[in-house]
């Protein structure tokens, strides 16, 4: 027999990452210890003696790996051209990355092409291969995970702590689930009518193009690439330009997991040059995009303009968050608030507009200001830092141009409303109350810390309300009354609705949005039809029978 | 059993568990493996037996006792409900684990169990018999395949909610059933350990499983593997002892919810029987066979052949889905048998740990062992034609020739009954029609197949046999991901696949009233 547990420190692991994975993928957190990011319990660590403290930032974390992914091997851009990378904490820059462009796409395109190939070892590959493929490399994220926590602060300014423990355990869990998937994509045998038998089988697209956005980069890379690889496509991801660094270490990852060459291929690089170029491409049956809206309309007509390939589309929100009088108002603020300013405001699931009924209004907006007010920014490694910088200048001045303009709209400037720690990219906590719906906070997507509090009288004007736009990706709903709860919910339009709840998100359940806020659903099962087609077979038979 | 596994490899991704049938990649085996357990495991911890006996576990290849076994009997069930029901309690740990959570368990499970493959084998080959090398590449590799396969439900068993009439909102929860009783047989014990364990966790249950007595050794260090992976104590429960003691107990029990059953169709009658009498447990069984395999005269005779003989053959014919009656077309009847014969003769009967055998001894168990005899003596007093073997291959231990008997009439005993040994049966038939209604002519539906190029046989014979499984040009191709079961005497209910999931599903339809319904 060979040895039982080992022990494992991940520190050490991260330190020098063993070339192969163990047979036990180190679950680093016991089962039933990990349902509610928020609050978990960061006191944990492997099934053995060592019990670990709370985790830490690997020190003077190099950066390993800077080259565009293509076959399994790393090249350099085709036209010679690097992009800078930076710390949007301090400005410094962490390194250069090899910039992608069309050429680069093109190699991309044919390695991918060529790994779909019938007969190819991908295409005969087991589905229950596909699927320990994808739970191998769930085992080396969690090796790593340490490592891609600190390089995932450092690129994108978000809390390590956040990182680790959110956007890492979201990681390893999609990559998990959809692993478990993959020798369950059933097709059907149907009953037609005459002497015919038939079935579908759920057959992978062909090569997928992949646009992910930098707010929260390894666990969107995740998203993607872990439902395209079960239903068994080859992929082509672009990470975004501000934040390549933890897809290029997924991608050292998928070869030490043992994906074949060209299955998955990753390219830095920027949205009008290799963006657009994968938009465009004759030979990629299908693309899906996570950003803003004004960049999905573009990918829409990109389709339409060349092959027409399939189009998934993740973009932007204004999400309503109704607050109604009968519920637990501490609660309320509480979620309210941390469905506005996790991740620094840049999520497009923040819940912006907070709906707050009448009789709680005053109190609701007192609360929600001291919460603000409280929060600490800072440097994301440093723990007891709760907001970092936002990603970049053009995003820190559309923000700070949004807020000028709630002021001058009339609104009530209740606390923030300004930059934080000069010659920085921070901007202070900020709340604004008596909001109406006509003013631009109260309509466009800020992506920043920023909190608008209106107030209502009833449910159906709420309800009208909260529609009055153009988005429809998220929506939550603060009641104890069931009737309320349910018949909001309903009236909704918005790809998930949080009932007394906010942000409540899990690999298993579906993802997307209504109206301008994309088109199909990622995770759950119903991500898994974005990226098959079905095809039926049907036979001429002697005789038929039931 | 799983011939995908001997045909096909996965060479080219490296370190893909690989399930290669050939010697050179299979260790050197241990012949006399250490054994660890020999206790009942409750609540994950070792027991004696409440009334302190025990009972000899014995190595059919020689004869000899590998060890003593505690003896679990009705009090010892009645603490393992115990320990399950508790472990089931609303708002136990298990109960409250996240689903994903009983999936990754179920998968650490699968990684031990892979990184203890070759000490597994060794037990089982010395317990049960059969060849290390398809212990090691055959049952193990699938036991691990199914743990994981059923691991990734766990997660995805989904309800509904539904569109009812009327301002209301309807959902369903897939809730788990409660306590299990699950009685596994002799023949494949950690595969039979792991169809019945996967889906019953992976949809939340708790699982009080019997063991057979002639072999329970490999199940009890699984045990060991599942308190060491951290399910918490209670939720399996594995208990060695006898059919009609522990069994019984299990089968009768009030505080059993479902009870889960693989063996023979008498004992299937019992089990049925018992829930009626107690509290009308859910039951499902997986029964015997006598299955068809239907060779077409336009099959490819050499494939045809090989795959009839490891249809019958494998794992010493004791198999619920053996094809035990081979139905040939007149027109190469003569060819088959005659190649048949010779496959037959060739097969390489002895020591287990060899790596060249092919077939160990039957499974200890005296009857057994004196009832395939007797077929054998029917056979040949009802007239058939025995063509090779007939009779024991070893002065010790429990071997018996590989035997065919040709000419067979479907009136004879031995094309009725299942013998459940290395005695295959071959028949002369002439049309399709024929074959199809001498093939349904049982009370058995586990299994059948059909060999034949014609793409308009092939469906014909496939929707008119009257059995849970149809092979089309291939036997015994088993996945994880495929349901499993039998029509008619053959059982009820299906393992494995998404399927198996619903045997061990409670649904519940929440309906609640909204104030105003809309689309």
């Amino acid at each position: 027999l060979t040895g039982s547990h080992h022990p494992s420190n991940q520190v050490e692991q991260c330190k020098s990452p063993p070339s192969t994975v163990g047979k036990q993928g180190n679950m680093s957190s016991e089962p039933g210890n990990c349902q509610n990011h928020q609050d978990h319990d960061p006191d944990h660590g492997d099934a053995g003696p060592a019990k670990q403290t709370m985790p830490m930032p690997v020190p003077n974390l190099e950066v390993q790996y800077t080259k565009i992914f293509i076959d399994n091997e790393w090249h350099e851009s085709c036209s010679g051209r690097k992009m800078p990378v930076h710390n949007p904490a301090t400005g410094d820059l962490l390194c250069e990355v090899e910039e992608a462009d069309t050429e680069d796409v093109d190699k991309a395109v044919q390695s991918a092409r060529a790994a779909f190939q019938l007969g190819s070892p991908w295409r005969c590959m087991d589905a229950s291969d596909r699927g320990l493929l994808l739970n191998r490399l769930a085992d080396l994220v969690e090796r790593d995970r340490l490592r891609l926590a600190t390089l995932e602060a450092l690129d994108s300014g978000k809390i390590f702590l956040m990182a680790y423990f959110v956007d890492l355990m979201a990681t390893v869990k999609t990559l998990r689930y959809y692993g478990g998937w993959a020798d369950k994509i059933q097709g059907k045998t149907i009953p037609v009518d005459g002497e015919y038998f038939t079935y579908t089988r759920h057959e992978p697209i062909g090569v997928c193009g992949q646009i992910i956005p930098w707010n929260f980069p390894v666990m969107m890379f995740a998203w993607k690439i872990a439902p395209a690889l079960c239903c068994g496509n080859t992929v082509i991801i672009k990470p975004a330009e501000q934040t390549p660094l933890t897809a290029l270490h997924m991608a050292c990852l998928i070869k030490e997991a043992g994906f074949p060459p060209g299955v998955v291929n990753v390219l830095p690089g920027y949205g009008p040059t290799a963006g657009s170029a994968i938009a465009h491409h004759m030979d990629i049956d299908k693309i899906a995009f996570t950003g803003s809206t004004a960049v999905g309309k573009l990918i829409q007509k990109a389709a339409g303009d060349s092959n027409l390939k399939r189009v998934t589309l993740e973009l932007g929100g204004k999400n309503p968050n109704i607050v109604f009088a009968d519920c637990d108002l501490e609660y309320a603020v509480e979620q309210a608030h941390s469905g506005l300013f996790f991740n620094q405001g840049q999520c497009c699931l923040a819940g912006s507009r907070v709906f707050v009924e009448d009789s709680i209004y005053e109190e609701f907006v007192c609360r929600s200001a001291e919460k603000a007010r409280n929060k600490v920014l800072g440097n994301p490694l440093v723990p007891g830092v709760d907001q970092g910088p936002q990603i970049d200048q053009k995003q820190f001045d559309k923000i700070l141009e949004l807020i000028e303009s709630g002021k001058k709209e009339g609104a009530t400037l209740e606390c923030g409303g300004g930059p934080w720690n000069r010659n920085s990219l921070f901007i202070q906590p900020t709340v604004f109350s008596n909001v109406t719906d006509d003013m631009r906070i109260a309509r466009e997507e800020i992506f920043g810390p920023v909190q608008q509090i209106m107030r209502f009288r009833s449910v159906n004007e709420v309800i009208q309300r909260a529609n009055a736009t153009h988005y429809g990706l998220a929506a939550g709903v603060f009641t104890n009354d069931i009737d309320k709860a349910l018949t909001v919910s309903s009236a909704l339009q918005a790809g998930m609705v949080w009932v007394n709840c906010y942000n409540a998100m899990s690999t298993q359940c579906p993802f997307g949005g209504f109206k301008m806020s994309g088109n199909g659903r990622e995770l759950g099962e119903y991500a898994l039809q974005e990226y098959t087609e079905v095809k039926a077979v049907t036979i001429k038979i002697s005789q038929k029978n039931s | 059993m799983l011939r995908v596994v001997l045909s096909r490899t996965f060479p080219r991704i490296s370190g893909i568990s690989n399930c290669q049938y050939s010697a050179a990649a299979i260790p050197v085996p241990s012949a006399q493996p250490e054994v660890h357990y020999n206790k009942l495991f409750i609540n994950n911890e070792w027991q004696d037996a409440v009334s302190k006996r025990s009972f000899p576990t014995i190595n059919p290849a020689t004869g000899e006792v590998i060890c003593q076994v505690a003896e679990a009997d009705k009090a010892d069930v009645d603490k393992a409900v115990k320990a399950a029901r508790e472990a089931f309690r609303f708002g136990s740990p298990w109960r409250r684990m996240d689903a994903s959570d009983r999936g990754l368990l179920l998968s650490r499970l699968a990684d031990a169990i892979e990184r203890d493959t070759a000490y597994l084998a060794e037990l089982e080959t010395l317990d049960n018999g059969k060849p290390y090398a398809v212990s090691y590449s055959v049952d193990v590799p699938m036991v691990v395949k199914c743990l994981r396969y059923c691991a990734g439900w766990a997660d995805k068993w989904e309800g509904k909610t539904i569109p009812i009439d009327g301002d209301f909102f309807c959902y369903t929860r897939h809730e788990p059933i409660g306590v299990c009783g699950q009685i596994i047989p002799w023949n494949f014990p950690l595969l039979m350990q792991a169809w019945k364990l996967g889906p019953a966790l992976a949809t939340g249950n708790t699982v009080v499983m019997k063991v057979a007595e002639q072999t329970p050794l490999t199940a009890l260090y699984v045990a060991s593997l599942i308190k060491e992976v951290g399910f918490p104590p209670g939720v399996v429960n594995i208990l060695p002892g006898m059919g009609p003691s522990a069994g019984s107990a299990i089968a009768s029990h009030m505080d059993v919810d479902k009870v889960a059953f693989t063996g023979s169709t008498e004992v299937g009658h019992l089990i049925q029987q018992a829930s009626g009498s107690s509290n009308l447990k859910k039951v499902t069984l997986e029964l015997g066979g006598k299955s068809p395999n239907i060779i077409m005269s336009d099959a490819n005779m050499a494939e045809a052949v090989e795959q009839s003989h490891f249809a019958l053959f494998f794992n010493q014919g004791q198999c619920c889905c053996a094809g035990s009656r081979t139905y040939v077309q007149d027109t190469i009847y003569d060819e088959f048998m005659e190649r048949s014969v010779e496959r037959a003769k060739s097969r390489v009967v002895g020591d287990p740990f060899n790596m060249k055998t092919e077939q160990g001894p039957q499974v200890r168990n005296t009857e057994q062992f004196k009832k395939i005899l007797g077929y054998i003596s029917s056979g040949k007093r009802e007239g058939a034609k025995l063509m090779c073997g007939g009779g024991v291959a070893a002065d010790r231990g429990y071997f018996i020739q590989p035997t065919i008997f040709g000419d067979v009439q479907d009136g004879m005993t031995i094309a009725r009954e299942e013998i459940f040994g290395p005695v295959m049966q071959i028949l002369k038939f002439k049309t399709l029609e024929e074959v199809v209604e001498r093939a349904n002519d049982t009370k058995y539906g586990l299994a059948a197949a059909v060999f034949t190029k014609d793409i308009d046989k092939a469906h014909y014979i496939s929707s008119g046999i009257r059995a849970g499984t149809v092979w089309i040009n291939c036997y015994n191709v088993f996945g994880a991901q495929a349901p499993f079961g039998g029509y008619k005497y053959s059982g009820n209910g299906r393992e494995l696949g998404e399927y198996g999931l619903d045997n061990y599903t409670e649904v519940k339809t929440v309906t609640i009233k909204v104030p105003q319904k809309n689309s």
